[in-house]
């Protein structure tokens, strides 16, 4: 059966090797083979064959997730969306686009800038992260506290089921008839179907955007400040928090005139009409001078303003550069336990010997603590996991949870125990069960096996009782 | 202010035992949307009270039987708001069941709907079982978004106990603008000043007038509705909170009617022929009509557009409340449903007959 044409079939080994990992490169496998297909009919066709066939299949956009999500089966097919790469309709009266699910984020905002309008999550890969990928994970960016996260600004998905059947989910419209299977897709992961078309919601540029730059000696207080400009009702287009390390790492590779004796700097961006955000500037500026800022910088023009912005935005390569590792976990807290947790970390770090950058989207509580480590040290993965493991359940315990933003994927299983109750869990493999019977799309990931937990020990014991006492554990 | 968790568990888990049908209530104030449900009443009523607000983070964590006004009133004492307007149609309405029904007022198309502001739930699935999803903070991707997905599932796949949602900052000042206009050219114009950067929260077409409302700071309000009024020959119109209120609530003389209401949901810029007195909402997204027009033939006609019709207000009870769905995601929709209740106890019938 003619499916696919020969080149779009990967099966040598030195072909399988690009697809061998995402963006988590600690973990690697060799998928059986890499499809490519560049049609719908094909998607159809390759998911009824692998149905038929009881085959495991794993979607794949551009691989730049953070958590293992797109790691590959040695016995499963990996889809790749990469030839999906068009831009099918922007309807500027509507504020619409349809897109192929292979289409880069920033290409959206690229093409629709002509009309004024942009897409508005920007996750920092949207040089190269797809939309259909950033529709599995519900991406976020650093501007999601103002505009919301993936899921707020897509309408519309075309899926293929696991036995083939096309699916429309969402609408043009505001809502749909029946249950909300767009919320239930967004974030799942490639685990309940295939993305094959994208329609996503476009904003108005801003007409004007300025960033404030407050340096502060005490931690403490830069999570104070942040608490504060919200409570005044104003809510930053981005609001982004580096502690000490990670300005420093910021400073030496980009040169962003960071203030390299302060605890932490919060970078403030302020969006809308020019009205608007020159009402705001000297607002915020009091606010954080108020909040103890020892010093405060507006960026005078665009040009100070990418500079600034230069530095968080590498902060991950730039913390790259002082150890042959890091590890960059995804906790979200509530805002008002940051100096909590940053303490815990701190301790961890000490516990550990590793250090630890932090870098943090400070508006939504979403951190970013880095791990530094060298993997050529033997055992030194394994203690930098273990102590990522331990930041994670930190956020749990103070109220958050193991991934803002970069999904459970492969990495984050374990910790799914500590977050969930095993009835929880139940009910998220019961989803997972009317999309996908027999657990053919990505299996093994997201969701861990109340026997996965079990084993792991990290089961919730609750008044000396251990949940479902008729499970079998070994 | 009480804790009823327990209570309604074990009603939950007796309906399970026992293979009866639970008909869940908050406020009864919309129980007119959805087809009829039979079944032993299961109140939220009782479980009430604010659990947690930091009006710096921006959340608010409540039991499914706190009045909305109340919610309403603790968010209003800090300069906050429920930015979905959700329509309360009583004041015993409850934000459970605002949730459940994911309501949303006048502002949604500019805003969000109630199921963009819900952050996280603790419910009572369908065999009786306690469940958190989400949480209390902006970014969770953790699981399936089971939280979401109980707004606008009409109560089907659990009950509802705690609610943890998104608020935001009261906007300063409010003007409203109105337009003389058609209603196709109504739509082209909403959607192009939307295309600016206007602090549009709403926009309503009704008798040959398009009305819009800004909010933001004073000085932006006012330069925003100077500039509308230049660009399309409208003016400022004074008083105009009860307008808004009269939308979102339907106690505005339009929703009056002892012909059918239907809810037409379409892509905003569709342009309709169609029979009857209409309000246009959320930029013509939303569009409510008067009619004698059989509910299947009205929805053949709107569905090849991308929309669908809910026959809301005063059609025979024999239709289907809302528009049936297309067999292959019926079917999944069904299997949704089972995964929560597989013993089909909780408002069975309420969202389609057959579920």
């Amino acid at each position: 059966m003619d499916i696919l044409p020969a080149e779009s079939i990967l099966s040598k080994a030195e072909d399988l090797h690009p697809y061998e990992c995402d963006g988590l490169s600690a973990y690697r496998q060799t998928p059986l083979l890499v499809v490519l297909p560049d049609s719908i009919d094909q998607v159809q066709q390759i998911m009824r064959l692998c149905h038929q066939h009881k085959v495991a299949v794993i979607a794949r956009g551009a691989g730049t997730g953070l958590s293992g999500g797109a790691l590959p089966l040695a016995d499963g097919v990996l889809l790749s969306l990469a030839k999906f790469k068009q831009i099918l309709q922007i309807d500027p009266l509507a504020r619409t686009a349809r897109v192929q699910p292979g289409v880069r984020n920033l290409a959206i905002s690229d093409a629709c800038k002509p009309h004024g309008l942009y897409y508005a999550p920007d996750p920092s890969s949207q040089i190269a992260c797809t939309i259909g990928g950033n529709v599995a994970e519900n991406s976020g960016g650093v501007h999601c506290l103002k505009y919301g996260l993936t899921v707020h600004n897509i309408l519309k998905l075309e899926i293929i089921t696991v036995d083939g059947e096309r699916l429309t989910v969402g609408s043009e419209a505001l809502d749909s008839p029946g249950y909300d299977l767009l919320a239930l897709m967004t974030g799942s992961e490639g685990m309940l179907g295939i993305i094959v078309e994208v329609t996503v919601k476009l904003l108005p540029i801003p007409e004007q955007a300025k960033v404030i730059m407050a340096s502060f000696d005490d931690v403490y207080n830069a999570g104070n400040a942040v608490a504060n400009i919200i409570s005044a009702g104003i809510i930053p287009a981005g609001l982004e928090m580096m502690d000490k390390l990670a300005i420093k790492a910021a400073e030496d590779f980009i040169h962003a005139d960071y203030p390299l004796d302060a605890e932490a700097i919060l970078l403030c961006e302020l969006d809308g009409s020019r009205l608007e955000v020159d009402e705001q500037i000297p607002h915020t500026i009091s606010l954080l001078r108020s909040s103890g800022a020892s010093d405060i910088q507006l960026a005078k023009d665009e040009a100070e303003r990418e500079k600034f912005w230069q530095g968080r935005k590498s902060a991950f390569p730039a913390v790259g550069r002082m150890a042959p590792d890091y590890y960059c976990m995804d906790g979200t807290i509530p805002r008002r336990e940051l100096a909590n947790i940053l303490k815990r970390i701190a301790d961890l770090s000490a516990d550990y010997q590793l250090p630890v950058a932090n870098v943090f989207h400070a508006g939504d509580g979403n951190m970013h603590p880095l791990i530094l480590y060298d993997a050529n040290i033997e055992g030194e993965l394994e203690r930098t996991e273990e102590f990522g493991a331990k930041i994670l359940e930190a956020c749990v315990a103070a109220g958050g949870t193991i991934t803002g933003e970069h999904g459970v994927g492969m990495e984050k299983i374990d910790q799914m125990c500590v977050q969930f109750q095993p009835a929880e869990l139940a009910q998220f493999h019961a989803i997972k069960h009317a999309f996908d019977p027999d657990t053919l799309l990505n299996p093994g990931k997201a969701v861990p096996t109340l026997h996965r937990c079990a084993e792991l020990g990290a089961m919730h014991v609750h008044n000396g009782k251990l949940p479902h006492p008729d499970l079998p554990r070994f | 202010m009480t804790d009823h968790t327990k209570h309604l568990q074990q009603q939950i888990l007796a309906a399970c035992r026992d293979n009866s049908a639970c008909r869940i209530e908050g406020g009864n104030s919309k129980a007119f949307i959805g087809n009829a449900s039979n079944g032993e009443l299961i109140s939220t009523a009782q479980h009430s009270g604010i659990i947690s607000y930091d009006a710096s983070e921006l959340v608010i964590t409540a039991r499914s039987g706190t009045p909305l006004s109340e919610i309403q009133q603790a968010l209003a004492a800090n300069n906050q708001q429920l930015a979905f307007e959700p329509p309360a149609f009583s004041e015993q309405a409850t934000i459970g069941g605002s949730i459940a029904c994911n309501l949303s007022g006048p502002a949604r198309a500019y805003l969000g709907a109630a199921r963009d502001f819900v952050l996280g739930c603790r419910l009572i699935n369908g065999k009786g079982e306690l469940l958190q999803f989400g949480g209390q903070v902006m970014k969770n991707v953790a699981g399936y978004d089971a939280s979401r997905l109980m707004a606008g599932a009409y109560g089907t796949l659990g009950v509802l106990l705690e609610i943890s949602l998104k608020v935001l900052p009261k906007p300063q000042s409010q003007i409203t603008v109105k337009i003389p206009q058609v209603a196709n050219d109504a739509i082209l114009i909403i959607n192009q000043l939307a295309a600016k950067n206007l602090p549009i929260t709403a926009s309503c077409y009704l008798d040959h007038h398009l009305t819009i409302r800004l909010n933001s700071s004073q000085q932006n309000t006012v330069a925003a509705s100077q500039f509308i009024c230049k660009q399309t020959g409208g003016r400022v119109i004074e008083d105009d909170k009860g307008f808004w209120q009269s939308i979102r609530e339907q106690t505005h003389q339009f929703f009056d009617s002892s012909t059918p209401v239907a809810r037409l949901s379409v892509p905003a810029c569709s342009q309709l022929d169609l029979a009857g007195e209409q309000l246009i909402e959320w930029g013509g997204a939303l569009r409510w009509l008067k009619t004698e027009q059989d509910i299947d033939s009205l929805r053949d006609e709107i569905k090849p557009i991308g929309g669908h019709v809910t026959a809301y207000k005063n059609f025979k009870p024999s239709a289907e409340y809302f528009q049936p769905l297309d067999s292959s995601n019926k079917l999944l929709q069904q299997r949704l449903k089972q995964a929560f209740d597989p013993a089909a106890i909780l408002n069975p019938g309420r969202l389609y007959k057959e579920f």
